[in-house]
């Protein structure tokens, strides 16, 4: 698939101080896609997205945005980029509705634009009710909608959305869903990161898994589950009779003990730990596809980051 | 040009445009949803001043003195110490909370806007503030018929400039500030004794040599006291241009100076 590179990042790296948060990344995301910034808090995720729109200076390297550099004309990359950031921040000094309005003015939308397309902001993400209602009396699930729409107000090309989920229940989180799904069908850049591996192997279509401030493994969601994880993953309770069993039946699978379960990943297709549990019947004994949360723990640990 | 700018890497000439005028509208629309409750303040404290120091202290003062009643010679130091209080408020509490609390400064900077345009709108808009509180306490001061030249319609010019500097004064404070119980200190040590040691309540003649000299120095109340009791009154004196120069320059350098600070804060 030959795709336009519509972001791109060579020997990228920022610092504070002594820390290095960003180190030296390469990247790139393709005009249409869903690019998922995956890592444990501290990775260098959020920075790496606000030197994308240009509210952070990068130390060193090369960043570019639709062709334009992030230290040259950062004013026309702001233009075309939405952002919903971690951190939410909107006005508590206006009403919903004025939050739009506000905001579009900043991007010099005209009066009368900005007015219609807040109004289908707030149809497009339920919010219509509230329209006149101030930010204080909105749920978390609610204002993170409204953060989204506010992104959408300059009608970007590019959006980027830093952890856009978090602390929301299910049905907020799959209305989220939803709606990016709908833009990115529209045509919209996304830039996603999340801490939720469901999150990202559902909207990505290709992710990033940072660590330490670098990039240490990128692929689509399956092509990762595959090559890191294999297929299935069975879990037993720990006991060392079935660690042996186990070791025995498949020599070649990779074992993972996490506190008293036993992790079993296996590379052969579906339906291998059929004959374990035919030998050693057990009720605590599950089996699951893999998925990129056994990626993500394989490749950036299961200590603990904060 | 570009040797100039890595001489003076740390310090640079804020690029603004139009810009920043969106910016001061943002706070403009947030003051005019509240304005009743805005104009309340600077409607009553100066009655309050007038009536207690002007007619109560002031009848302990023999107008023989001054060559006129007391109340008419603090009347344009409550015009002033408005425009220093609109101001510094603004630029402190003001700005903190929308900066640290509200991050309402990190909204705006993910839109063409940059930081530099948000800090030159709230100083705009702190000097705004000083304009609009200053006018209401003029016109109560009007309303007690202590006003005497047409040249008081160039108060409000000297309240915005004055205003600007107060507000470039008070955004450095707020580039410095850890948190926002860290005003109190400019406060008790730099906004109080300029209320009581600027020429407010009693001529600076009165105060031993150094200090008058030190008050001329390095209080910028002192300046616009000399302006608006000049214009209040209506006699101009050539000591009131070196005022105007005075709070030029400084205006000048602290809005440049807290600009630079104030970017260096939030964008590491």
């Amino acid at each position: 698939m030959v795709s336009e590179i519509l972001i791109e990042a060579q020997n990228l790296t920022k610092k504070y101080d002594d820390f290095v948060a960003v180190d030296n990344i390469d990247f790139q995301v393709y005009r249409g896609e869903c690019c998922g910034f995956l890592g444990p808090n501290g990775a260098g995720k959020t920075t790496t997205i606000k030197m994308i729109h240009c509210v952070l200076p990068p130390a060193s390297g090369k960043l570019t945005v639709a062709g334009i550099s992030v230290s040259e004309n950062p004013r026309n990359i702001k233009k075309m980029i939405g952002v919903s950031p971690q951190e939410e921040n909107l006005d508590p000094d206006f009403s919903v509705i004025t939050n739009l309005t506000v905001y579009a003015r900043y991007f010099d939308i005209p009066k009368s634009e900005a007015r219609k397309r807040a109004e289908a902001m707030l149809k497009f993400f339920q919010l219509e009710e509230k329209r006149d209602v101030i930010i204080a009396q909105l749920s978390t699930g609610m204002k993170r909608r409204l953060i989204l729409a506010r992104a959408l107000i300059n009608e970007p090309q590019i959006l980027l959305l830093d952890e856009p989920t978090t602390g929301l229940d299910p049905q907020a989180r799959h209305l989220i869903w939803d709606k990016v799904r709908s833009l990115k069908k529209s045509g919209v850049t996304i830039i996603l990161t999340t801490h939720y591996m469901d999150e990202a192997a559902e909207l990505c279509d290709r992710t990033l898994i940072m660590d330490n401030g670098k990039i240490i493994e990128e692929g689509t969601p399956t092509d990762l589950v595959r090559k890191h994880v294999g297929e299935e993953v069975m879990e037993v309770d720990y006991d060392d009779k079935a660690v042996a069993t186990i070791n025995n039946k498949f020599p070649e699978a990779r074992l993972e003990i996490v506190g008293d379960r036993i992790q079993v990943f296996a590379t052969e297709p579906h339906g291998v730990f059929t004959s374990f549990l035919e030998d050693f019947p057990t009720r605590s004994a599950t089996v699951r596809n893999a998925n990129l949360e056994d990626v993500f723990l394989k490749l950036t640990g299961r200590k603990l980051r904060e | 040009m570009k040797r100039s700018n890595r001489v003076a890497s740390s310090f640079k000439l804020p690029e603004l445009t139009y810009r920043v005028w969106k910016v001061w509208r943002r706070n403009f629309d947030v003051f005019m949803k509240t304005y009743k409750v805005n104009f309340f303040p600077p409607l009553l404290e100066p009655i309050f001043y007038l009536l207690a120091m002007g007619f109560g202290l002031g009848s302990f003062i023999s107008a023989v003195q001054l060559g006129y009643p007391y109340i008419k010679f603090i009347a344009p130091a409550l015009v002033s110490i408005s425009i220093m209080y609109s101001a510094f408020f603004e630029c402190t509490y003001g700005s903190f909370v929308r900066m640290y609390y509200q991050k309402t400064f990190d909204a705006i900077i993910t839109t063409p806007i940059s930081i530099e345009e948000v800090i030159a709108g709230e100083l705009f808009w702190g000097a705004t503030r000083s304009l609009i509180s200053s006018s209401i306490v003029l016109a109560v001061v009007a309303a007690f018929g202590l006003i005497s030249s047409p040249l008081v319609l160039l108060i409000p010019i000297v309240a915005f400039f004055a205003g600007l500097m107060f507000s470039a004064i008070a955004m450095c404070f707020t580039a410095l500030a850890p948190n926002i119980d860290f005003f109190n200190y400019p406060g008790f040590l730099f906004i109080t004794p300029m209320f009581l040691l600027s020429g407010t309540f009693f001529p600076l003649t009165i105060l031993p040599q150094f200090m008058q000299i030190l008050a001329q120095a390095v209080l910028p109340l002192t300046h616009t006291v000399i302006l608006a009791r000049g214009l209040m009154f209506g006699n101009f004196e050539s000591t009131m241009l070196l005022s105007i120069v005075w709070i030029g320059v400084v205006t000048l350098a602290f809005f440049l100076l807290s600009i630079n600070q104030m970017k260096k804060k939030l964008i590491k």
